[in-house]
This record gives C-alpha cells, sequence and structure tokens, in this order.
C-alpha cells in the first residue's frame, strides 16, 4: 500500500526495514526529519539511537558499530558531511559497511538551508584522504530514495565499503507516495569473519587502518582498488529518459534536476523537438560507457547539456564520457536554487537555434494569436500572455 | 486525467500545509500520483508559508512548478506574489476575509471565499483553511469530495477525532461557496 510521506521520514523507514537498528547523528537543516523520525521509530524496533555531540562524534560512532558487525547509519547535510571526512577515510580503509545519507544543502562553508548539488565532487571523489572511494547512490523521487536505502544496505554489506545516499533539501522535504518492500524490522548483517564479535573460541580479529610497512600498506591499496574496479564492473545503475527514438540532443543531470529536465523535455516533446536524458543512479561507480552510448545516440554536432545544482562538477563526469567526440554545455546554478523547466528548456533551444523543429503554440493557435515566438511550447505561451500584476 | 498543479500560500499558521497534505492524500487514494512540495526556506514566526501540490495521471516530473493551474492564497502577500503567475484560464481561490484587494487576473476564475466567517459557521476558527480548500475542489472537481473527507478523517485519527466534524462542515462550506460563485458567475 503507497503511503504519503516526506522523503526524509522515508528515508528512516526505509533503513529499519533495510534492517538497520543503529542510528548516529547530529541535527541540521534540511535533513533533520531522519533523525526525527528515528529517536520515535527504533525504539519501537528495539533499535538504538544516539544524538552525539557533533558529526565527527556520530560518524566515530558508526565506525565503532560497523566495527562489530551491526548495520548502522548517519545522516547529515553538507557541512556536516564534512566534518565526517576523516571518520569516512577510516571506516573505507578497515572495509566497514555503513550508509551515510547526505542531504545536500547550497555551499560553500556555512552556505544556506536550501537544495543543492555541489556536494558531488566531494562524494565520488572520495572525500577524506587516501585512495579510498564511496559507492554513491542519488535518487531522484521519493520512492527511488527509498528503494536505494534498501541497496545502499545491500551493498555495504556485499563490498564491506561505506555507501552514501546523496539527495538534496527537495527529496528531503517534499512528500510523495511511497510503498516500502517487507515488513518491520529487516534482517541484520550476515555471519562474517571480521567483525568483532569476542574472540572466545576463535582467533582474534582485528580492525585497523594503521600498516606502517610499506609493502603491506601498497598490497592494502592494491586490494581496495580491485574492490573499486569489481563495483564500477558490476554495479553500475542509470536511467535513459526518451531515448527509444532518434534525438536531437542528451541532457544528463541526476537527482531533482533531472526530473526537472523530464518536465522539459516533455514540454518540448510537445512542441516537435526531441530531447533525451541521461541520468545517472550511481555517482560513484559513474556509468561512463553508458552515458557515452546515449551520447552518440544524439544528432551529430548536437552537445551534451549537464544540468546541475552546483558550478560544474557533474560535468567532469560527462566530460569523461564525452572524451572530446563533441561539445559539452554546462547549465549550472547555486545557492538553492533550483531551475524551472521552462528555464531548461530555453536553454535546450537556444542551443539548438536553427535546429528546432518550427511549431507554433497550439493553445495560441486555438486562440487565434500569434505565438510571441515560433517554436515556444504552451508552457511558455501562457506565462507570456498572463497579465502581470 | 491531465496533470494539475496548485500553489497554497499563507501566513505560518493558516494550515496551507496541512490543506495540501490533505489534497495530496485524497489524490493518492484516487489512484494520482501526487508531490506536496512545502517552501522551507528560513522563516520567521507569522512569515509566509506555501506549498504546491502537483496531480497527476503520469509521474510527476518536476514537483517545482512556475506557472500553476491553480492558486489557493490567505493573505495579501502571497496573492501579490502568486497571483501574476497562474496560468491563463486557471482558478484563483481568494480568502476574501483578510484580502480585500483584487487579483486583477480576468483571464481566471476568481473565487472570492470569507474563509473565516464559513470556518466560524462551521464550528471552528481554525477551520479557514478547510474551507478554503472546498473551494478549490469545488471550482475544479480535481478530486471528489468524499475522497477530501475521508483524508481528513485519516489525518485526523486518535486524539484528533474531535476535529474532524468541524474540519469536514468547513469543507463543506467552502465547496457551496465555489458551487454558488460559479452558479453566480455563469448566469
Amino acid at each position: 500500500m503507497k503511503v504519503l510521506m516526506k522523503g526524509n521520514e522515508a528515508l528512516g523507514e526505509a533503513a529499519i526495514r533495510a534492517g538497520c537498528v543503529h542510528f548516529f547523528g547530529y541535527p541540521i537543516t534540511p535533513q533533520t526529519e531522519v533523525p526525527e523520525y528515528l529517536v520515535k521509530r527504533l525504539p519501537q524496533v528495539g533499535g538504538v539511537f544516539v544524538q552525539a555531540e557533533s558529526e565527527v562524534a556520530a560518524i566515530n560512532m558508526v565506525f565503532g558499530a560497523a566495527g562489530v558487525g551491526v548495520k548502522c547509519m548517519t545522516s547529515s547535510s553538507s557541512p556536516g558531511i564534512s566534518l565526517m571526512a576523516e571518520g569516512l577515510s577510516y571506516i573505507a580503509a578497515c572495509e566497514l559497511p555503513c550508509v551515510i545519507v547526505n542531504i545536500m544543502r547550497a555551499g560553500p562553508g556555512l552556505g544556506g538551508i536550501l537544495p543543492s548539488q555541489s556536494d558531488y565532487l566531494q562524494a565520488t571523489r572520495g572525500h577524506g584522504h587516501g585512495d579510498y572511494q564511496l559507492i554513491v547512490l542519488a535518487p531522484s523521487t521519493v520512492q527511488e530514495a527509498v528503494d536505494l536505502m534498501t541497496l545502499a544496505f545491500e551493498l555495504a554489506e556485499r563490498y564491506r565499503n561505506p555507501v552514501m545516499l546523496c539527495a538534496d533539501g527537495m527529496i528531503g522535504q517534499m512528500m510523495e507516495p511511497v510503498e516500502f518492500s517487507g515488513e518491520g524490522r529487516g534482517a541484520p548483517l550476515a555471519e562474517n569473519d571480521w567483525a568483532l564479535t569476542g574472540c572466545r573460541g576463535r582467533a582474534r580479529r582485528i580492525v585497523n587502518s594503521l600498516y606502517l610497512t610499506p609493502e603491506l600498506l601498497h598490497r592494502h591499496n592494491v586490494k581496495l582498488k580491485d574492490k573499486y574496479d569489481l563495483v564500477a564492473a558490476k554495479e553500475q545503475r542509470w536511467e535513459v529518459y526518451n531515448g527509444e527514438q532518434a534525438y536531437d540532443m542528451l541532457l544528463v543531470a541526476f537527482g531533482t534536476m533531472a526530473r526537472v529536465c523530464k518536465t522539459a523535455i516533455d514540454e518540448l516533446g510537445q512542441a516537435g523537438l526531441r530531447v533525451a536524458l541521461f541520468r545517472p543512479i550511481t555517482l560513484n561507480p559513474f556509468p561512463l560507457a553508458a552515458c557515452r552510448e546515449a551520447m552518440d545516440g544524439a544528432s551529430a554536432g548536437a552537445p551534451v547539456l549537464t544540468v546541475e545544482m552546483s558550478m560544474g562538477q557533474l560535468v567532469l563526469d560527462v566530460k569523461l564520457a564525452v572524451a572530446g567526440s563533441r561539445s559539452v554545455e554546462l547549465y549550472g546554478t547555486a545557492g538553492g536554487i533550483v531551475l524551472s523547466p521552462d528555464q531548461v528548456a530555453e536553454r535546450i533551444r537556444s542551443l539548438l537555434g536553427q535546429r528546432a523543429n518550427p511549431t507554433i503554440c497550439a493553445q495560441a493557435q486555438a486562440d487565434g494569436v500569434p505565438c510571441p515566438e515560433v517554436g515556444r511550447d504552451c508552457a511558455i505561451c501562457a506565462r507570456v500572455y498572463a497579465p502581470h500584476g | 486525467m491531465e496533470t494539475t498543479e496548485v500553489v497554497m500560500a499563507g501566513f505560518g499558521g493558516q494550515g496551507m500545509l496541512l490543506a495540501g497534505k490533505i489534497l495530496a492524500q485524497a489524490s493518492l487514494q484516487q489512484g494520482r500520483e501526487v508531490s506536496w512540495l512545502p517552501s522551507y526556506g528560513p522563516e520567521m514566526r507569522g512569515g509566509t508559508a506555501n506549498v504546491i501540490v502537483c496531480i497527476s495521471s503520469k509521474p510527476i516530473g518536476s514537483p517545482l512548478v512556475e506557472s500553476p493551474r491553480a492558486l489557493m492564497v490567505m493573505n495579501l502577500p502571497s496573492l501579490e506574489k502568486f497571483a501574476p503567475k497562474v496560468r491563463r484560464g486557471g482558478v484563483i481561490v481568494v480568502n476574501s476575509s483578510l484580502i480585500k484587494r483584487d487579483p486583477r487576473r480576468n483571464d481566471c476564475v476568481v473565487i472570492q471565499v470569507p474563509a473565516r466567517e464559513l470556518a466560524q459557521q462551521a464550528g471552528s476558527d481554525k477551520a479557514s483553511n478547510f474551507v478554503m480548500l472546498g473551494a478549490y475542489v469545488g471550482a475544479t472537481g480535481v478530486v471528489p469530495a468524499e475522497a477530501i473527507e475521508a483524508a481528513i478523517e485519516h489525518e485526523f485519527c486518535g486524539d484528533k477525532a474531535r476535529f474532524v466534524a468541524a474540519n469536514t462542515a468547513a469543507f463543506r462550506a467552502g465547496l457551496e461557496q465555489a458551487r454558488k460563485a460559479l452558479q453566480g458567475s455563469s448566469s
């Protein structure tokens, strides 16, 4: 049965259904409903909720809990995630499973509390020190946030690696219908040979990231690299929207911006312009080959347009995918401003320029008035015609 | 059914976010796709609060809508901010208990609702938001009235069940107000 839930609360419930009953965190807008929900729910399912004294403490509590083999998580928003960088590097080095939720807000610094995607590079490029990687998942709806939360715990356990779920303030704050799979509290971690569970009757286990012998540390890094390569080979996820037939242009966007792009694409479709969207769901590993394939489906010579709520982060991976085969344009925004479908549609039109298929807005035709600009769609006409004030 | 959107705006505390939630819940029960996106910027007590509800038979793309098909406004600042953005042919429901200014949108259906007076008659000073919701539903038929009434019961359960009667009465008063207004304009 579908229920109407806020993104943040749905993430909390999804964690419990995935078997996570240990939460450590510290409040920060716009993610506070995650701990607010869990502080109410976790005692009902025999779980543990700790409000730490800081994000630094929270991530180290996660480190400890993961080390003794319990499914655990923390959540925060951008400035709080920055504080967790050191702990995440240690957790990744020790190969411990856990989930980190980042409900991104506008930065840098204290920034603002409105939605943003400007922690893309922080999330996908390791974020703390040393050669480590997080697996990074990016939902674009509340339902997908729930589904990816389940996946996050599965991947964390399978690869013994921290997994970050990156959403933004809009997905965290909005309500949408969601359906949960499974009932009540999910299963704990499976039996394993690494968790510190007390060594009576067996050999000691050690969770440690200190390797003072260069050869041993090198070997450890090679092992991690092999794991990341395996993740990259097996776990890439993406969606192509409106790509069934030939298209004039390809957009690349994730999360909130991807759904805004879908609306823009639908509106342009009514005006006869064919535009497709490539949406990475795993930001790391980034689906480079699939992205390249989607680009190759666009009309020759048309640029690839990257739309993101940051000033040029996702676009760097898009450039890796395109590998010089065509030009890449960036439509970025910051400060918590979410681009509207109309703004995205306008940018696409201007980039396609002469390529636009001239279509007069149907509404304007029906009303017997000239469309203010040939090739514009009804939504824009409606706005232009609306008497202001 | 096509996609529709409504912006509900007023002072914080006037219940627009709750009215939006009821509308979203009712639409969900009707098998529709919905999104409920509140404004959550830094606001002081007594500041403005608004929510955008999108309802569609298809998955909702952008939950953020620049030019909604409908608007429900509780106070003057919200009217001034949002009325110019409503699409041509849209519906604007105005709380005439507080707003004495016309929205100046001859290309829209404008419904004036004395929300506070009707809420008081329905038995609750606080139910102006449900009067407004009733007028919107009455003017647009976006969901059946029964679906809203079921959603009110769903929302006000347990200790809060005592609020169901007055809120439902307020909602019905709003429906009636919209019917009268539309009859008046068509004759």
